[in-house]
């Protein structure tokens, strides 16, 4: 055992100094060099891509943000499952980004009882999430309440518009 | 309905007035108005004050020119007068446009034929400093006989102040309860993306801005002393609670901790608020002192805990809370404990504000898709609601506990409004630059 060990230590040894000009060729064969990023080959992933494309490309199920709940309500209705899965399955797979996710309410009753409402259909869309395996430390839920409308009529059309919750990625918040 | 109430009527002095009160026997003893120190704003627009309705019982009054008051900007009287009739208790009898001098002598049979059955009468004069004085004295037509009155000094500038001190002197003689000419009303009035929180007169005139802010402000609520005003700002892009105090300008952060800080609610005694936080999960209540120490947590329910608002008598925390599955109003002890339910009509219950009486709950119903004032007797729990609307919010009881105004939309904007407590008589305060929201009826100045 030992002799074989001692050539195979050699090696090594020889191996970390084959940067010198003067050194024999070891065994162990060095790897070409690295091509230039200019020349990257196809199969390797492009070095400046943008991890959060996915979430803005409007032919991903990613670019919708938007899950909608009826009156007075929090609960994520079944319309809305595919949505939530897909933003968990990025975060997970994506564990660096981090998103906010704000409730919003309709206009109706009061400003204070909406602002709590809206934290609940933030905080629904976040569970969900975590259910999913997102980290809690990726999610941070708030509430808009009433106090910023995205469709400002009073009317039904315009009041089912703003009771939603919408997720934001980073650069939009 | 009148009582003498001469002592009862006596207010401490305080830093906008400094009045007594003056019997038929005694000389007129000089009052002064303290000089406010605040710039009101210009009138952006013309602001309307419509009122339906009346008192079961109006009581006719005919008010008269005041002598001398053509030296003032504008006619004390007019102001006065407008008061007293926008409350909707007092049927204003015509006296023409000859003034009349408290030390007139008058024609008590005559003004008792003409329907009246107590006249005012006045007179303003310029006093060696500069300043103004107004005098006058209310008569009882058919005693014939002569109530009293007061003295008020004033600069010129303050003639709105002094009018609506004659008005609350003579609501007060004649109706027995105190007037609220006097107090202040806050609210947020929104301009496009503007947000201004505003503090004006209880008839809408003399507005000042608090806070001027492209974020929404919400829930402003007055310390019972009347020098504070806690409200909520989204400056910071989440809401944070702020205390604003008035004769500074000054403000400072009560409550920013992690997530949503919330709904404040002075306690009668001012040594505590009560406050939501969304820091351990969804909305609950917790207190905090004025200084911002003392955190500590009062509910402990599954779902959300909000709007608190403390019992006059200070014994009690109402709040609106989801935890039997919809919003629904309850109470429990000030210092935290169980709670109980107390609306049971209904799926939707909110913002609940108790008279000044504590006899009486104000808040806010849905019935039949619509949202509209109620009001409960306590002791009863029979529940009356008030309004006739579709949006209404944020009712707040007047300092007499006469009045609950509430914002309301009429034609897509934001506008006051205010129902007398019996249901009988209803203001419109319209004509704002700007949607009008959250009102608060600032207390009696102490």
């Amino acid at each position: 055992m030992r002799k074989l060990l001692l050539p195979s230590l050699l090696a090594v040894a020889l191996a970390a100094c084959s940067s010198t000009p003067a050194e024999k060729p070891t065994p162990v064969e060095t790897k070409p060099a690295p091509a230039p990023t200019t020349t990257a080959p196809v199969t390797q992933p492009p070095v400046q891509a943008d991890p959060l494309a996915a979430v803005r490309d409007p032919n991903n199920i990613l670019s919708k943000r938007s899950v909608y709940f009826d009156f007075d309500k929090y609960d994520i209705k079944s319309q809305y499952q595919q949505l939530v899965e897909a933003h968990a399955k990025f975060l997970v797979a994506q564990p660096q980004v981090k998103i906010l996710i704000q409730g919003n309410t309709d206009e109706r009753g009061s400003s204070e009882y909406n602002l709590a409402l809206g934290q609940k259909r933030a905080e629904a869309v976040k569970k969900a999430m975590g259910l999913l395996g997102a980290k809690d430390a990726q999610m941070e839920a708030v509430s808009l309440g009433k106090e910023k409308p995205k469709a400002t009529g009073h009317d039904e059309a315009s009041w089912a518009e703003n009771r939603r919750s919408d997720i934001l990625y980073p650069g939009e918040f | 309905m009148t009582t003498n109430r001469d002592r009862a009527s006596r207010r401490p002095i305080t830093d906008t007035y400094n009045r007594k009160m003056l019997s038929r026997r005694e000389f007129l003893t000089a009052g002064s108005v303290a000089g406010l120190g605040l710039t009101a704003l210009p009138a952006a627009a013309q602001l309307r004050i419509e009122i339906t309705g009346a008192g079961a019982n109006q009581f006719p009054l005919a008010f008269a020119a005041f002598d001398g008051e053509g030296l003032l900007p504008r006619s004390l009287s007019d102001v006065a007068r407008a008061d007293l009739e926008r409350s909707g208790l007092f049927k204003l009898i015509e006296t023409g446009p000859t003034p009349i001098p408290e030390t007139a002598s008058i024609d008590f049979g005559n003004w008792k034929y003409r329907g009246a059955d107590a006249l005012v009468a006045g007179s303003v004069s310029k006093t060696a400093d500069g300043r103004f004085q107004v005098r006058f004295r209310l008569f009882d037509t058919a005693r014939q006989s002569d109530l009293g009155g007061l003295e008020l000094t004033f600069r010129a500038e303050q003639y709105r102040a002094a009018a609506h001190g004659v008005a609350d002197w003579v609501y007060q003689k004649l109706i027995g309860e105190p007037g609220i000419f006097s107090t202040r009303i806050a609210y947020v009035l929104k301009n496009g993306r503007q947000y201004q929180l505003q503090i004006a007169d209880a008839d809408g005139q003399n507005a000042q801005s608090a806070l001027v802010s492209d974020e929404p402000i919400i829930s402003p609520a007055w310390s019972p002393d009347g020098t504070r005003l806690a409200y909520v700002s989204f400056q910071t892009k989440k809401p944070v609670v702020y205390v604003h105090t008035l004769s500074t300008k000054q403000r400072y952060v009560l409550s920013n901790f992690k997530g949503s800080n919330s709904a404040p609610a002075w306690a009668p005694d001012g040594s505590r608020l009560a406050v939501v936080l969304t820091k351990d999960g969804l909305s609950q209540l917790y207190e905090i002192r004025p200084d911002g120490s003392g955190l500590r947590r009062l509910t402990n329910s599954a779902g959300i805990d909000t709007e608190p608002q403390f019992s006059p008598d200070g014994q009690w925390i109402y709040f609106t809370s989801d935890r039997g599955g919809t919003p629904q109003i309850y109470r429990m002890p000030a210092g935290g404990g169980d709670a109980q339910r107390i609306t049971f009509q209904g799926n939707y219950n909110v913002t609940p504000r108790v008279s000044p009486d504590g006899k009486t709950l104000a808040f806010l119903t849905r019935s039949d898709g619509r949202f509209r004032i109620a009001s409960m007797d306590l002791a009863s729990q029979q529940v009356q609601i008030m309004t006739d609307s579709d949006k209404d919010e944020s009712p707040s009881f007047a300092p007499n506990g006469r009045l609950i105004l509430y914002a309301t939309e009429v034609g897509g904007r934001g506008v006051l409004s205010a129902i007398s407590a019996d249901g009988r008589v209803k203001q419109r305060l319209s004509g704002f630059a700007g949607d009008v929201r959250e009102p608060a009826w600032a207390p009696f100045q102490k």
